[in-house]
């Protein structure tokens, strides 16, 4: 969802780029989607910044029950391996 | 004796290889499969049990050139002899190959491969789900990537074993698993290189059916580039190889961050510039503004000097236009005909005595002039010389005075005035001078 929101946030604010730099919208226009375009710039740097910056692994314990926990390159390999 | 030929056949065929063309395939419920093994001179019965028939990858096809393995046996209820198969091989291309061939086109004809079904590749995704094992070199590859190009991006191992027996529902599962947890935006499916055995796995239908069956956009990412399995051709997208299936579904987050600020800051320039360019507008205006009201006030000056000036003239002519007046007063009142009349009414009774007194006059005058002419008259009247004895003759009834004989004629009437009465005469005779 987020990455939905995110791309939509990017490509509105090429839009509002591309209009502006055209300069044919009154001045009024001009400051309402400027306004607009500064919103969703910052919007989507929080976003950028926000990411959860993790890795996960899903497993399914021998009931069928699914469990996630963080992924240890080593330790993980060896517990599933086995 | 068939029960003897059969043990003694059963004891010499015990294991032999055949080559020939399935033909006469018949599969009823029981799933074991008959058919006829035939080459250009000969034919046999062959029987494929069910135990040995679902191990088998490819599907057996009417006229399939197989390599066959089995004992002999005889079918003691019709006499007849026949061969138990317990291997098919297709001849001349592997079975794995076969069965890739048949799999591909079985679902192919069910439109899993169509390109309208593929899901578009998400551009900023914030979860990305890997199945794929981890132990192998794939999930070093993919991690690497994705870290090097998005370090915070979220990212969820499924693992699984991606080769072996149990291979394809393990990956089948895992991507159900991960379709169910609704926060994976992108899913990478694969494994490193191997041998067609080894990555047989991705030619499964139970794979092939998840990948299609996944709402979540999947990257596969199987082996190398060269290899190319069921699991590529349903893939929303097929990467060549697991880096390069980690480089698909992320951007570079530096770079979209830099992108972000670019347009911040290009946000920012144009409509400081927009302001700027509208502010040179707005003072264009008012230094307008101010230019007409100069304009306006000098105007007004001028339009205050037109004034006084149209007063003074107008002033001017009211005064020449009055001194105007009291003269044409003045030139009136010596043609005042009251005056005149008042004047008449003296001079006049004084003309009238006047002329009564020259009347007077003139009358005597004309009175004595009368008279005198009267006399004078009286000398003159033929009635006068009527009283010295003339008359007057003239003719009855016309009374034109006769002045000679010869206008009468004898035997008119003609009548004498006298000086006192009148006489009728009557012609008698007619005389001329001449003859007096």
């Amino acid at each position: 969802m987020a990455a939905v929101k995110f791309e939509q946030a990017m490509a509105r604010l090429e839009v509002i780029v591309g209009e502006l730099e055209k300069n044919d919208l009154p001045l009024d226009e001009s400051l309402k989607i400027f306004e607009e375009g500064i919103r969703l710039s910052k919007n989507c740097l929080k976003i950028l910044e926000e990411a959860e910056h993790k890795v996960e692994v899903l497993v399914q314990d021998k009931n069928g029950k699914k469990r996630i926990h963080a992924y240890t390159p080593d330790g993980e390999a060896d517990e599933l391996s086995s | 004796m068939t029960g003897l030929l059969r043990t003694s056949i059963e004891e010499q065929f015990s294991d032999i290889w055949l080559e020939g063309e399935l033909s006469n395939l018949r599969a009823p419920g029981s799933g074991h499969v008959y058919c006829t093994l035939k080459d250009k001179t000969s034919q046999i019965r062959a029987v494929l049990f069910r135990s040995s028939a679902v191990r088998l990858r490819f599907s057996l096809q009417e006229g399939l050139h197989v390599l066959v393995r089995g004992r002999l046996t005889v079918y003691e209820p019709r006499g007849e002899y026949q061969i138990v198969l317990d291997r098919v091989e297709p001849k001349g291309i592997g079975a794995l190959q076969l069965a890739f061939e048949q799999l591909k086109e079985r679902l192919a004809t069910e439109g899993l491969f169509d390109q309208e079904r593929k899901q578009a590749i998400p551009v900023f995704p914030r979860t990305v789900g890997v199945v794929t094992s981890l132990t192998g070199a794939a999930i070093r590859d993919i991690l690497a990537v994705l870290r090097r190009r998005w370090p915070t991006l979220h990212i969820l191992i499924a693992p699984v074993q991606v080769q072996g027996e149990s291979a394809g529902r393990q990956i089948a599962e895992a991507l159900t698993a991960l379709n169910e947890l609704d926060s994976v935006d992108v899913i990478i499916v694969g494994r490193g290189g191997g041998s067609l055995e080894d990555l047989w796995s991705f030619n499964e239908e139970i794979v092939v059916r998840a990948i299609a069956a996944s709402h979540i956009p999947v990257v596969s990412a199987v082996g190398h580039e060269v290899d190319v399995t069921l699991a590529d051709f349903v893939a929303d997208f097929r990467a060549p190889t697991p880096s390069a299936a980690a480089e698909t579904v992320v951007p570079v987050l530096a770079e979209i961050v830099e992108r972000v600020r670019e347009l911040q800051v290009r946000v920012g320039q144009v409509m400081l510039q927009h302001c700027a360019t509208e502010r040179q507008r707005l003072e264009a205006s008012i230094r307008g503004v101010t230019d007409i009201r100069f304009r306006l006030q000098e105007a007004s000056q001028r339009t205050d000097d037109m004034v006084d000036r149209l007063r003074e003239m107008v002033q001017q002519l009211l005064t020449s236009g009055r001194e105007r007046v009291h003269e044409v007063q003045r030139d009136l009142s010596g043609l005042n005909p009251i005056l005149a009349i008042k004047q008449g009414l003296v001079t006049i009774p004084q003309f009238s005595k006047r002329l009564e007194g020259y009347m007077g006059v003139l009358l005597a005058q004309h009175r004595h002039r009368t008279h005198a002419m009267l006399a004078q008259l009286n000398t003159l009247s033929p009635l006068a010389v009527l009283g010295r004895g003339y008359s007057i003759l003239h003719t009855v009834p016309s009374g034109q005075i006769l002045r000679r004989a010869h206008d009468v004629e004898v035997g008119q009437e003609l009548e004498a005035r006298l000086a006192s009465g009148r006489l009728s005469c009557l012609v008698t005779r007619v005389f001329d001078d001449s003859s007096v």
